[in-house]
């Protein structure tokens, strides 16, 4: 798949610019699911985007779904449960092991067992989180298998309806928000399914972390204290090799080359990629051009421009 | 202030070396905002005729009435303090005349803070500032509030509080619980309303419903009595949620209260082990003795002594996760201290932090964001605009 991955839109905006790049004429399919209730107001993004666009309602599909299916909705409800255990089970299993990552670090450093403590223990952390991953997606697979959403005659009524506005589209743009809530949209109506090469992508914040192959949840000073990033659930992966991280002034520590340095060798799978206000980097499955502003994360704690093809 | 190697010359003392007149001290007046704060010392003035004036204050381990000192020839009295950096403490001045004291606000500082006896002057030290998130936001959606009414066995009569539901509340979410002892005095001296829209509106918080009770006996009712937890827990908490859309699980149910309201707190989660999962605890007045029920704050706080020494001999879980907050310029820091590593012998998770402050409204409020945002974190870490 082709597309264009941005950083937030509020106080820069650059989707005009990039649906001009990607050459795609007709009117753009919008998905603002992860806006939850405030889905339908998305006349701004008509404008940045200067097309007429037509908004899947992914988000008010799902809550007639949920309405008209009560079994679905009571295996949803528990299965929604359930992963919120599972995820605060394994923050408390990164919390522990981090504080002592970081104890050994301070007490290693400047000797000679320094970088072998501190390789042991990001190979623990990142141990950690693969058996997260694969726990989460074993679910979700037992989940599937159990519900078969796409069978469900509610789910194949509106998969019909998006799938015919779908093939009058050249274009796909995928708003941010609540990422739980909008991967569980996309997956609820196989949208992996729906889209085709003939589309392309346009996926800016939380719209490019859940297309991409693995979901990760990060704010490095919330208010509650512990600022470990998080792995939340594979992605839809429609492009591969980066994890994209949006609203770095916000939400990361870039100057701290400790955070930086563990962040990338953590998530060493991919690039991890800074995306400030406007910026923006064009894709091609696992090839990435241009990138406007964007900053990788660097091994070495440092972050710096020019990573892409 | 002037810094002379590392001896630090106040403006009071740079006044005080000028023999000023009048006119002098006028221009003082003028030239500077009162308290004076330089580094971490501040200077309290106050002109006018009196024959003595005094700096009265709550500030557990100080003198709580120090006089303040007339500078030759003139009207003009001031007292020099230490203030530590981010401190923030209440006071009062009383002025002597005619051999008799009137205590009042600080004319010369603007800064109050209310509280259910009145108000009183505030000195801000370097480095503190007032949370923006304790102000009202406007583009934060405001909640509702809800009269709500309880027909009450425990306490044979009808009792009525307020609930908060979150901006964009929708009868299809489940939400957690946060029940709050004082609640109309939270409302009113802690912006408990605003602070909730805001931290909400931030993703700091997830979307709360908030019982915000309160009782006219709080000496009686707040100090472990049986009646007022089976009120809570039997009447108060079931009857809301069987008709709000609550989550209705120990996880989802949270009390809090401060001073007597933590008592109440901690003393219903006591009596009830497992049913809350989640405490805020402020400033409890958790007075307990190592030797018999006697203490030095009287025979009123006896119920607690009694409780607190009883939970002291047998500490049990209660609760999954306390948040305890108090301020180094009280008296129950003490008693606090001495609670949080007993609680932690049971396995409870504590968060306990500290603050410059004393026991009032605005340190209680200064603590919520922390405290809430550790007890319930919101949806921040998923939500990417």
């Amino acid at each position: 798949m082709r597309g264009a991955l941005l950083g937030p839109q509020q106080l820069k905006q650059s989707l005009g610019a990039v649906v001009r790049a990607l050459g795609r004429e007709g009117p753009v399919a919008l998905i603002t699911a992860g806006w939850q209730e405030r889905e339908d107001q998305d006349e701004e993004l008509a404008a940045q985007l200067g097309r007429s666009v037509i908004n899947l309602r992914l988000y008010e599909r799902g809550e007639q779904v949920l309405a008209a299916d009560p079994e679905y909705a009571r295996a949803h409800r528990a299965r929604q449960d359930q992963l919120r255990q599972i995820q605060e089970f394994y923050k408390l299993r990164l919390e522990r092991t981090f504080d002592a990552a970081l104890d050994i670090a301070r007490k290693a450093a400047g000797t000679d067992l320094e970088a072998e403590e501190v390789r042991l223990s990001l190979e623990h952390i990142r141990r950690i989180d693969a058996e997260h991953l694969e726990r989460v997606t074993a679910l979700r697979e037992a989940y599937e298998l159990q519900t078969r959403p796409l069978l469900r005659p509610v789910i194949v009524r509106h998969r019909a309806e998006l799938k015919k506005i779908l093939s009058s589209v050249g274009v796909v743009a995928i708003a941010g928000g609540h990422v739980a809530v909008l991967l569980n949209r996309l997956r609820m109506f196989g949208f992996h399914e729906l889209l085709t090469d003939e589309h392309a992508l346009i996926a800016w914040s939380g719209g490019a972390m859940v297309t991409s192959e693995r979901v990760i949840l990060f704010h490095e000073s919330p208010p509650e204290g512990a600022g470990i990033s998080e792995v939340l659930e594979a992605g839809l992966g429609f492009h591969r090799g980066v994890v994209p991280l949006p609203n770095p002034k916000l939400r990361l520590k870039l100057d701290d080359p400790l955070r930086v340095g563990w962040l990338s060798r953590r998530y060493s799978h991919s690039k991890c990629v800074a995306f400030d206000q406007g910026d923006f980097v064009l894709f091609d499955g696992d090839r990435f051009f241009g990138a406007e502003g964007t900053l990788l994360l660097k091994q070495d704690g440092t972050v710096g421009t020019g990573w892409t093809s | 202030m002037i810094i002379t190697g590392t001896h630090q010359i106040l403006a009071i003392d740079l006044l005080k070396a000028s023999t000023p007149d009048g006119a002098a001290v006028d221009a003082f007046m003028r030239d500077h905002t009162f308290p004076i704060v330089e580094g971490t010392k501040v200077t309290f003035v106050f002109r006018g005729d009196a024959e003595s004036v005094y700096l009265k204050t709550w500030v557990w381990g100080l003198d709580n009435s120090q006089p303040l000192h007339r500078l030759e020839n003139t009207n003009l009295w001031y007292l020099t303090l230490d203030l530590p950096r981010k401190s923030r403490f209440e006071y009062k001045l009383e002025v002597v005349r005619g051999g008799h004291g009137q205590w009042i606000q600080d004319p010369l500082n603007k800064h109050r803070a209310i509280d259910p006896y009145g108000a009183n002057s505030v000195v801000h030290g370097d480095g503190y500032v007032v949370p923006s998130w304790t102000q009202r936001d406007p583009d934060a959606p405001p909640g509702k509030f809800e009269q709500w009414v309880i027909k009450s066995k425990a306490f044979n009569e009808r009792r009525d509080f307020l609930v908060y539901l979150p901006a964009r509340f929708r009868k299809t979410r489940r939400y957690p619980l946060l029940f709050v002892h004082d609640g109309p005095d939270y409302l009113r001296f802690a912006n408990l309303g605003t602070v909730l829209d805001n931290l909400i509106h931030r993703l700091e918080i997830p979307g709360l419903i908030v019982a915000c009770s309160g009782t006219a006996n709080r000496f009686g009712e707040y100090m472990n009595d049986e009646r007022h937890a089976r009120f809570v827990t039997e009447e108060a908490v079931p009857d809301l949620e069987a008709r709000l859309p609550l989550l209705g699980t120990p996880r989802g149910r949270c009390l809090m209260g401060s001073s007597l309201g933590g008592v109440a707190a901690f003393s219903t989660a006591v009596r009830y082990p497992g049913f809350y999962s989640r405490l805020l605890l402020q400033s409890g007045t958790f007075t307990f003795t190592d030797l018999g029920n006697k203490s030095e704050r009287g025979e009123l706080v006896v119920p607690i002594i009694k409780f607190m020494n009883r939970f002291r001999e047998n500490p049990t879980l209660v609760a999954e996760r306390a948040f305890i907050s108090c301020g180094m310029h009280e008296r129950n820091i003490y008693e606090n201290r001495s609670l949080v590593p007993m609680l932690q012998s049971t396995d409870m998770e504590i968060r306990y932090v500290e603050s410059r402050d004393g026991h009032n409204w605005e340190n209680w409020r200064d603590r919520l964001r922390e405290g809430l945002a550790w007890l319930f974190p919101g949806p921040l870490r998923l939500v990417y605009e």
